[in-house]
């Protein structure tokens, strides 16, 4: 890992500027040999305008970051070429770059380094990665403050906490003959377990929140052919200005648009893969609906307010989670032949004729999501599978600790679980070592930082 | 030509020459003085938190302080009791007249073993290998393997107040040369500093003010092979006092004359056992600190008075101890003092406890940077095992961190190094739960019957027990509760909840407010009291102790990841230099073992394992 790398670090063809970074032992030498100026001799932390040349031809006009180590992202001398935007100004850089003795940056090498060289943590450079690749705004703030330690710090305040108590429960065991020590008594342990619990509790649906935050959530728009699910959606998503395309979502669903509301991405999902112009109520039946409830955060049933309803559809809507579901009965411009009665559920009324409720539509997703409450926090979630895995576990450990506790076990002993709790949280910030654990991290680590 | 060579007579160098003997070979003892051999310069106990349990595990590799312990006690105490099975250690007072005595009268009476008073000055060595001892007259003997276990004699300095005197503790001769030409043949040498508190005259205490601490109720012995040979009543009590603000005072106002605090002493003090004036100043909002008078001996009448070691001079001294509640009249007839001496870096020794850098070579005790009794006779008891195993061109044993206390301490050693004298604790042991006071003989005595440290009537005993306990268990799981008049008023009686099915007794047990003797009410249980325990352990933390035997698979996992002995860390880029340091040292067989060193972070551990995924799986 001593050979110097290089990336496009700003997302490529849009933009005015792009930054090309490059990073290692001769980072600056490289640069040096495309660039007009000189380099070598001057002081860290400084920008010099310039322009790069590939064998005297000026290939672009630019400034030059030049930051020597260590006081870099990954702790080795840094150079970033900030040049005019364009695909092939900047790869043109790049292959200089190369060319010049560089090599092309794995994905997320940079993180890697920063991270191998003890400049970040675990879970620091795991928000980079989500950091890259945030969706909203709301996402970018809550990686903003993981990379900035604020998570990072309460982790660590929780397990300051533990290891206060450990180590107290380990001096009354090695020291059982000193009275004057405070002893860890199974009422104190009560107390301190009840206490951690709820921070630990916090974290788990901090961690709820944290994802919805970093992915969205997935809205699932159902019913019978013809009762305006496509028009719905397009309202919804031509409403908002979103952005309409087929990309791969975060499930095995087909993302049919985004939108977002108060700063949370909502992915309209095509679910499990079936064009909405498909009857899944029809083809699947009611078995297939659970799964579509299983895969969605939110279920938008649709309704004909012209049409009777069928005895299946009622039997289906009553399979599916309440806490997911909104029942929107379109076409209300049109002669009511539903018979509301008999749906037990909530319902909302409207038409996309006269774009009529569809605001409360977007107003019991937001209920239903509780986001008002979600994002006006101070943003610091645990936002990755591996970190809520672990929280999970540390707290899991913890009520096993507070069962042994009720079950009257010894105090040395309720204390095996409290310690694994401390070292599964410990494990979170990259604090204790879990075999392979880095080769997995960086697995997953998108290109350019 | 001897075998083995064992120099110095403390408790690591019993162990040792005592086991080679045994093991049938051909040893030699050189101690300066064999009135001294199994002294107790320090204090007056044998055993104590996680110290206890390293005695059992002594004991069951076939090793003597145990039995000489209980034979020699005159107060004995399970500590921890009211906690659980994991955490409970013996605690004897030995008397310091008896029990040097019979560790004498027992070494004189071992086959093949030779005693000899002389003082070492230096080693025959050849090509690394060390070959046998030169004496201080320049005599030679040789040997096929040489322990040392010099203790506090190497280079000791004993210093009260700004008084500095070369000397072994009771002023005996101390080896002047030997750490030098140890330096010479190339290791690498620390200073370490150890203390001992003052002895007061027994009839100048005021006993009616001090609060007593009795013996325990109830029989022990460490000895898994030995019954108990004394009488309840006739255990000797000890006293609690308490520091108090006018003691503070005192050593305060003359901190600067204190050896450590003068700036006298060179050495490096236990964290765990600090002086007095240590812990006045480190915790200087504490209203008193709790210290212990111990008797010494049935035969002479000090106590020692634990917890008020200290290095200042003697007129301060006076001082001090007679500002304490109980003692304002005290006799001072020892006055505590510090000692330095030489020890050499554990980081230098293998886990079988041989030398890396003078082959045949075997260290073990205070020469290997730990304090304490038990520590040195548990290294003691493995130097001469492995120093026998090697005669034979056979594999060392070595205990895992999962095996014993033993285990964990050579471990530690061998791995982390050490600045201070290193001490036990309970806490060092991961697997504490299956490291038990009770379990030391069925987690080793296979190990020690494999080898030859214990006989054959020794072993029939192990085989019956777990016979017995495998039985108890089984019994326990094959019978029923049969819910009748006659149970449910057993179970009203003693106010337990009746269960709802007719559960196996092994499931009833597994219930917190169940044991064997409640359910000896209902059904028979010929089994004794020491079978009962270890099943009620066994099934009322069964998962707890399952966890704790995943948590060693997982452990054992890093252990297999072996790091190639031909490494060179240099070339392994990204570590801290710190750890790479380190690692260069320690040079650690697995994984695992890297993982523990101290200054090798979780970080220089993934680097290291990418490194050697990417280097040797491309062979």
């Amino acid at each position: 890992m001593n050979d110097t790398i290089c990336a496009i670090s700003t997302s490529i063809g849009i933009g005015a500027i792009s930054i090309v970074r490059i990073t290692g032992p001769e980072a600056i030498e490289i640069v040096e040999k495309i660039f007009s100026g000189k380099l070598s001799d001057k002081e860290t932390h400084t920008i010099h305008y310039g322009h790069i040349v590939d064998n005297d031809q000026v290939i672009d006009e630019c400034l030059v970051m030049l930051m020597r180590k260590p006081k870099t992202y990954t702790t080795e001398d840094t150079v970033e070429i900030n040049c005019h935007g364009g695909i092939s100004t900047t790869e043109k850089i790049l292959e200089l770059l190369i060319n010049n003795g560089a090599r092309l940056a794995e994905p997320g090498e940079f993180t890697k380094r920063a991270f191998l060289n003890g400049r970040i943590n675990l879970l620091e450079a795991e928000s980079v990665n989500d950091l890259i690749i945030a969706k909203t705004d709301a996402a970018r703030t809550l990686a903003i403050n993981n990379v900035d330690g604020i998570l990072t710090n309460k982790i660590r305040n929780i397990r300051e906490k533990i290891v206060k108590i450990l180590s107290n429960i380990e001096v009354n065991i090695d020291y059982p003959e000193y009275t004057d020590e405070l002893e860890v008594t199974h009422e104190l342990l009560d107390k301190y377990l009840v206490d951690i619990s709820k921070e630990l509790d916090n974290l788990v649906s901090g961690a709820k929140n944290g994802r919805i935050i970093k992915n969205g959530v997935n809205v699932a728009i159902i019913g019978k052919p013809n009762v305006g699910k496509s028009s719905i959606l397009n309202h919804l998503l031509d409403e908002e200005k979103a952005i309409v395309t087929n990309i791969p979502g975060t499930t095995r669903d087909i993302v049919e648009g985004t939108i977002t509301l108060n700063g949370v991405a909502l992915n309209f999902i095509d679910t499990a893969g079936i064009r909405a112009t498909d009857d899944i109520v029809e083809k699947i039946g009611v078995d297939k609906s659970k799964s579509v409830a299983n895969s969605a955060d939110i279920i938008i049933y649709v309704l004909n307010n012209n049409e009777e309803i069928s005895p299946e559809e009622l039997e289906i809507m009553g399979n599916l989670d309440s806490e997911k579901l909104i029942v929107f009965v379109n076409k209300s411009d049109l002669e009511q032949k539903i018979n509301l009665g008999n749906i037990s559920r909530e319902i909302i009324l409207g038409n996309t004729v006269t774009d009529n409720g569809l605001d409360k539509l977007l107003i019991a997703i937001k209920d239903k999501l509780k986001l008002d409450s979600i994002v006006n926090k101070d943003m610091s979630y645990l936002s990755n599978v591996r970190g809520i895995t672990l929280v999970n576990k540390a707290n899991e450990a913890l009520k096993n600790a507070y069962n042994s506790l009720k079950n009257n076990m010894p105090v040395d002993v309720i204390e095996i679980d409290l310690k694994s709790a401390w070292e599964y949280l410990g494990e979170i910030i990259g604090d204790s070592y879990e075999d392979e654990l880095v080769d997995n991290i960086f697995s997953n680590f998108c290109l350019g930082k | 030509m001897y075998d083995c060579i064992v120099v110095g007579g403390g408790h690591a160098g019993i162990e040792a020459c005592h086991i080679a003997a045994k093991m049938g070979k051909n040893t030699l003892l050189v101690t300066a003085n064999f009135k001294n051999v199994g002294d107790m310069p320090c204090n007056p106990s044998i055993g104590g938190t996680a110290k206890g349990i390293i005695v059992r595990e002594i004991d069951a590799l076939g090793g003597l302080m145990g039995h000489i312990a209980d034979i020699s006690q005159i107060q004995i105490k399970m500590l921890n009791n009211s906690k659980g099975p994991a955490v409970r250690s013996l605690r004897a007072q030995a008397d310091k007249i008896t029990y040097p005595k019979m560790m004498q009268e027992t070494l004189k009476e071992t086959k093949n073993l030779t005693i000899k008073e002389t003082m070492i000055e230096d080693l025959i060595v050849e090509d690394n290998k060390t070959r046998g001892v030169i004496t201080s007259t320049g005599e030679k003997i040789y040997s096929k393997t040489v322990i040392l276990t010099t203790g506090t004699y190497l280079k000791g300095n004993i210093l009260i107040g700004s008084e500095n005197t070369p000397s072994g503790p009771h002023g005996e001769a101390r080896s002047n040369y030997l750490s030098d030409k140890l330096k010479e043949y190339g290791l690498k040498i620390i200073r370490l500093k150890t203390g001992t508190p003052q002895r007061i005259k027994k009839d100048s205490i005021d006993f009616s003010v001090l609060q007593r601490e009795d013996g325990d109720n109830h029989y022990w012995t460490f000895s898994f092979d030995y019954e108990p040979s004394y009488k309840i009543e006739d255990q000797v009590p000890c006293y609690l006092v308490y520091t108090n603000e006018n003691t503070h005072q005192i050593i305060r106002d003359n901190l600067e004359k204190s050896a450590m605090y003068g700036g006298f002493a060179t050495g490096v003090g236990p964290r765990y056992c600090p002086s007095i004036e240590d812990k006045i100043v480190r915790f200087a909002d504490k209203p008193r600190h709790q210290l212990f008078l111990e008797p010494e001996s049935l035969y002479y009448d000090d106590y020692y008075l634990q917890g008020f070691s200290t290095s200042m001079p003697r007129d301060v001294q006076e001082k001090m101890v007679h500002s304490l509640h109980g003692l304002e009249n005290a006799v001072i007839t020892k006055y505590a003092y510090a000692i330095e001496y030489d020890a050499i870096d554990p980081l230098q020794i293998k886990p079988s406890l041989e030398n890396k850098v003078l082959e045949n070579l075997f260290t073990a005790g205070q020469i290997n940077g730990t304090s304490g009794y038990e520590e040195a006779a548990g290294q003691g008891i493995i130097a001469g095992i492995n120093a026998v195993l090697k005669i034979d061109g056979k594999d060392p044993l070595i205990l895992k961190r999962s095996d014993a206390y033993i285990g964990v301490l050579i471990d530690d050693l061998v791995t982390k190094g050490t600045i201070e004298p290193y001490r036990m604790l309970t806490s060092r042991a991961e697997f504490r739960l299956i490291l038990r006071h009770d379990n030391a003989d069925l987690r080793l005595r296979e190990y020690a019957y494999k080898i030859g440290a214990i006989n054959e009537s020794q072993y029939q005993k192990l085989i019956n027990k777990k016979q017995k306990i495998n039985g108890l268990i089984k019994y326990l799981k094959e019978n029923h509760i049969s819910k009748n008049n006659e149970t449910i008023k057993i179970f009203t009686k003693f106010n337990k909840n009746i269960p709802t099915a007719n559960i196996s007794y092994y499931d009833l047990l597994k219930r917190p407010e169940i044991t064997l003797e409640f359910i000896s009410q209902l059904i028979p249980l010929d089994y004794s009291e020491e079978i009962k325990e270890q099943v009620e352990i066994m099934v009322k933390y069964e998962g707890y102790i399952n966890k704790a035997y995943k948590e060693v698979e997982k452990l054992e996992k890093l252990e297999e990841k072996e790091i190639p002995e031909d490494i060179d860390y240099n070339k392994v880029h990204n570590l801290a230099s710190e750890a790479r340091q380190k690692l260069s040292i320690v040079r650690p067989k697995t994984i695992a073992q890297a993982s523990r060193i101290s200054g090798v972070n979780p970080v220089d551990i993934s680097v290291l394992s990418i490194y050697l995924k990417k280097e040797y799986n491309n062979e």
